[in-house]
C-alpha cells in the first residue's frame, strides 16, 4: 500500500495532532496547522482523529495511488481532480488503484487536508509522525515530500468500510465514487475578508500603552509573505509599539502574538519555538486558530478581544461538534 | 497564557536557586501526572502548563479548574526542594577548525586563547531552561571575563556540537542551525537523539561542565559515538 509522489507540491507534509510532551527539552509541537480540517478528514477516512494526514500548502501536490483507497480532502479549496475530474471535498471518496489526485487553482485557504483511510505508515517519532522539517524529525525522512517519493499507507483496519462505495466503484467503472452527503466544512468563513479572529489579553497586555493595544484591535493586519509554519508575520499602517522590548524568555503557546521591537506582531504557529523572549500582547482563541492557519500571505485580517472563559466556552462547544460529526459519520461508514 | 496553557510566575530574574527550584518542580510535576495536562515547560523565573481544557471536568471553568488542582499541588511541595540535578561532563576540543571565534574571543577579551579555553572548562555550568531548537540548553554560569557580544553576522551553518558563547552565556548546539553565537569548541557528544529516552542529554536543573580534549580524542570518541 503506497502513494507515489510524481510532483511535490509547494509543500507537502506530514502531519498529525502534534508532539506533546517534549517541549521542557526544546521539542517544538508542529502538527496539523488547521487541526480542524485535519481531524474532520480523518473522520471522513474511518480514521481515528489523531491519525496522520497530508498538509497540502497552497499549490499542491500530484499523487498517485497504487492501491485501491479510501480518502477524505478537508479544508482550503484547491481545485482538486482525480484523474483530471473534479474531487469532492468534505465527503469520503473511493479511489481505484492507478489514479491520480492532482491540484489546481488555490480558490480558497490555505491548506488542505488529505487523509487516507489506514493513515500514511511513516515512523511514529517521540509519540508522534509529525514532521517537523528544522530537527529532521518525523513525517517522511523528517522533511516534506519529494518528487518520486514512495509514501507506505497503513493497513485498513477494522470491518469493510463504506461497502457501498466500493460496490458503486466495481458498478461504475469510474476511477473513484463518493457519497452524496458531505460534511459542512463552513468553507465560506474561510472567505471572510478581513478575517476576524478572536483574541485574549496576554500575559504582557497591561504592559504596553493603550496606543498599542488599540492597534492591535483596531487596525487591520495583513499576512505578510515569510509567514510559514512558525509563525504568521503580520503587516499594519499602526505598529504595535511602546512595549517592553525584551523579556525574560519563557514559555510560548500555539497562537502566542508575540512583539519585536519591530512593531510588527508575529503569531507563532505550529513549529513555533518552545520558548520565546519577546513580550506576548494576547494569544488567539484555539477556536479561531484554524481560521489563521487559512490565511495566505495578502490576506487581511482583524482582531476582536474576548475573555477567557468565552474561549475556553467556544473551544469546549467546538469539540462537541466535532463529537457531533464523528456521530453522524460513523453509523454511515458501514453503508 | 491562552485558553490551553497557564503561567506560574516565582519571579523577575535569571537567578540559579530559583531556576533550580522551577526545574524541580517540573520534574515531580512531569512526574505526578496530573490529567490534562499536555507539556511542563520551566524557564528562568516561570513554569508553564500546557492543557486540554476538555479534558478538566465538568467543572464551570476548565483555567479554574486547573489553577485550584496547581495552587494546592505548589502547597504541598512548599519546603525548601534539593536541586536534583545531574553534573554532566561534555568533552570538548577547542579552537582551529572546532572552534574558529576562540582566537577573536580571547582578543576581545584581553586575554590567551589557552587562558579562555582554562576559564571556559573551569566553570560549573547551570541549565536554566532548554528552547530554541530540541537539546538546546540556555547555560549559565558563564565567567564574566570571557563574556563576549553576538557575532555581527550569524552564520548560516553552525555544525552540531559547537561549543558557543554570547553575552554571558555559553551553550552546545545540538544541531546543524543557522547561528550567531561565538563558536569556540566543539563536542563529539550527540546532545540529541529522537530514539533515545529521554531523547535530550540535558534537561533544566542538570550541572554541567566542560573538558578540554584533543583533536586526536576528538576523532575517536566522534567514532565510537553511535
Amino acid at each position: 500500500m503506497s502513494l507515489t509522489v510524481l510532483q511535490p507540491g509547494m509543500l507537502t507534509t506530514v502531519q498529525d495532532c502534534g508532539r506533546t510532551g517534549f517541549q521542557h527539552l526544546g521539542v517544538p509541537v508542529s502538527g496539523a496547522m488547521d487541526f480542524f480540517s485535519h481531524r474532520i478528514a480523518n473522520i471522513l477516512a474511518a480514521n481515528d482523529t489523531r491519525e496522520a494526514t497530508l498538509e497540502i500548502t497552497l499549490r499542491g501536490p500530484r499523487l498517485r495511488f497504487e492501491k485501491d483507497a479510501l480518502i477524505a480532502l478537508c479544508g482550503a479549496e484547491l481545485s482538486p481532480t482525480l484523474d483530471g475530474i473534479p474531487a469532492p471535498e468534505g465527503k469520503p471518496v473511493r479511489v481505484r488503484a492507478g489514479t491520480v489526485l492532482d491540484f489546481g487553482r488555490a480558490l480558497a485557504g490555505c491548506r488542505c487536508y488529505l487523509a487516507v483511510h489506514g493513515g500514511f505508515d511513516v515512523p511514529v517519532v517521540m509519540g508522534s509522525r509529525s514532521t517537523y522539517d528544522t530537527a529532521r524529525l518525523g513525517g517522511l525522512d523528517g522533511r516534506a515530500l519529494r518528487k518520486a517519493d514512495v509514501l507506505p499507507l497503513g493497513a485498513a483496519h477494522g470491518a469493510n468500510t463504506y461497502p457501498g462505495l466500493e460496490q458503486q466503484l466495481v458498478d461504475s467503472g469510474h476511477s473513484f465514487s463518493a457519497t452524496k452527503w458531505a460534511v459542512n466544512q463552513h468553507i465560506e468563513q474561510l472567505r471572510r475578508a478581513p478575517q476576524i479572529v478572536r483574541i485574549l489579553a496576554g500575559r504582557h497586555w497591561d504592559a504596553f500603552p493603550s496606543t498599542a493595544r488599540e492597534a492591535l484591535t483596531s487596525g487591520e493586519f495583513c499576512v505578510a509573505p515569510d509567514s510559514n509554519r512558525m509563525g504568521c508575520r503580520l503587516e499594519s499602517e499602526h505598529l504595535v509599539t511602546g512595549g517592553p522590548g525584551e523579556i525574560l524568555s519563557e514559555a510560548v503557546t500555539f497562537g502566542t502574538i508575540q512583539v519585536p521591537p519591530s512593531g510588527k506582531p508575529i503569531v507563532l504557529m505550529a513549529d513555533r519555538q518552545t520558548v520565546g523572549g519577546y513580550p506576548k500582547i494576547a494569544e488567539v482563541a484555539t477556536v479561531d486558530l484554524h481560521l489563521l492557519a487559512q490565511l495566505r500571505p495578502g490576506d487581511r485580517l482583524r482582531f476582536e478581544l474576548t475573555s477567557l472563559a468565552q474561549a475556553q466556552a467556544l473551544w469546549l462547544k467546538r469539540e462537541r461538534e466535532i463529537i457531533t460529526i464523528r456521530e453522524a459519520v460513523e453509523p454511515r461508514i458501514a453503508q | 497564557m491562552g485558553d490551553q496553557a497557564l503561567v506560574v510566575e516565582f519571579g523577575e530574574r535569571i537567578d540559579i536557586t530559583l531556576s533550580a527550584h522551577i526545574a524541580a518542580l517540573a520534574q515531580r510535576l512531569r512526574d505526578s501526572r496530573p490529567i490534562g495536562v499536555l507539556d511542563i515547560v520551566p524557564a528562568y523565573a516561570t513554569l508553564a502548563l500546557h492543557y486540554d481544557p476538555a479534558a478538566m471536568g465538568s467543572g464551570a471553568s476548565p483555567y479554574e479548574t486547573l489553577c485550584d488542582i496547581i495552587a494546592s499541588w505548589l502547597e504541598t511541595q512548599a519546603t525548601a526542594i534539593e536541586a536534583a540535578g545531574r553534573t554532566i561532563e561534555i568533552p570538548v576540543c577547542y579552537g582551529n577548525a572546532f572552534g574558529p571565534d576562540l582566537d577573536a574571543v580571547a582578543r576581545s577579551v584581553g586575554l590567551s586563547s589557552g587562558e579562555v579555553i582554562a576559564i571556559h572548562s573551569g566553570s560549573t555550568y547551570y541549565v536554566h531552561m532548554l528552547g530554541f531548537v530540541p537539546g538546546f540548553a540556555y547555560l549559565g554560569g558563564l565567567d564574566n571575563r570571557i563574556a563576549t557580544p553576538r557575532r555581527d553576522t550569524p552564520r548560516a551553518h553552525v555544525p552540531a556540537g559547537s561549543v558557543a558563547i554570547a553575552g554571558e552565556q555559553t551553550a552546545v548546539y545540538p544541531l546543524d542551525t543557522p547561528g550567531g553565537w561565538q563558536l569556540i569548541g566543539r563536542t563529539p557528544l550527540q546532545l540529541f537523539k529522537p530514539d533515545s529516552s529521554p531523547p535530550s542529554l540535558l534537561n533544566a536543573g542538570d550541572q554541567v561542565r566542560f573538558m578540554q580534549i584533543s583533536a586526536v580524542e576528538f576523532e575517536a570518541q566522534s567514532r565510537a559515538a553511535p
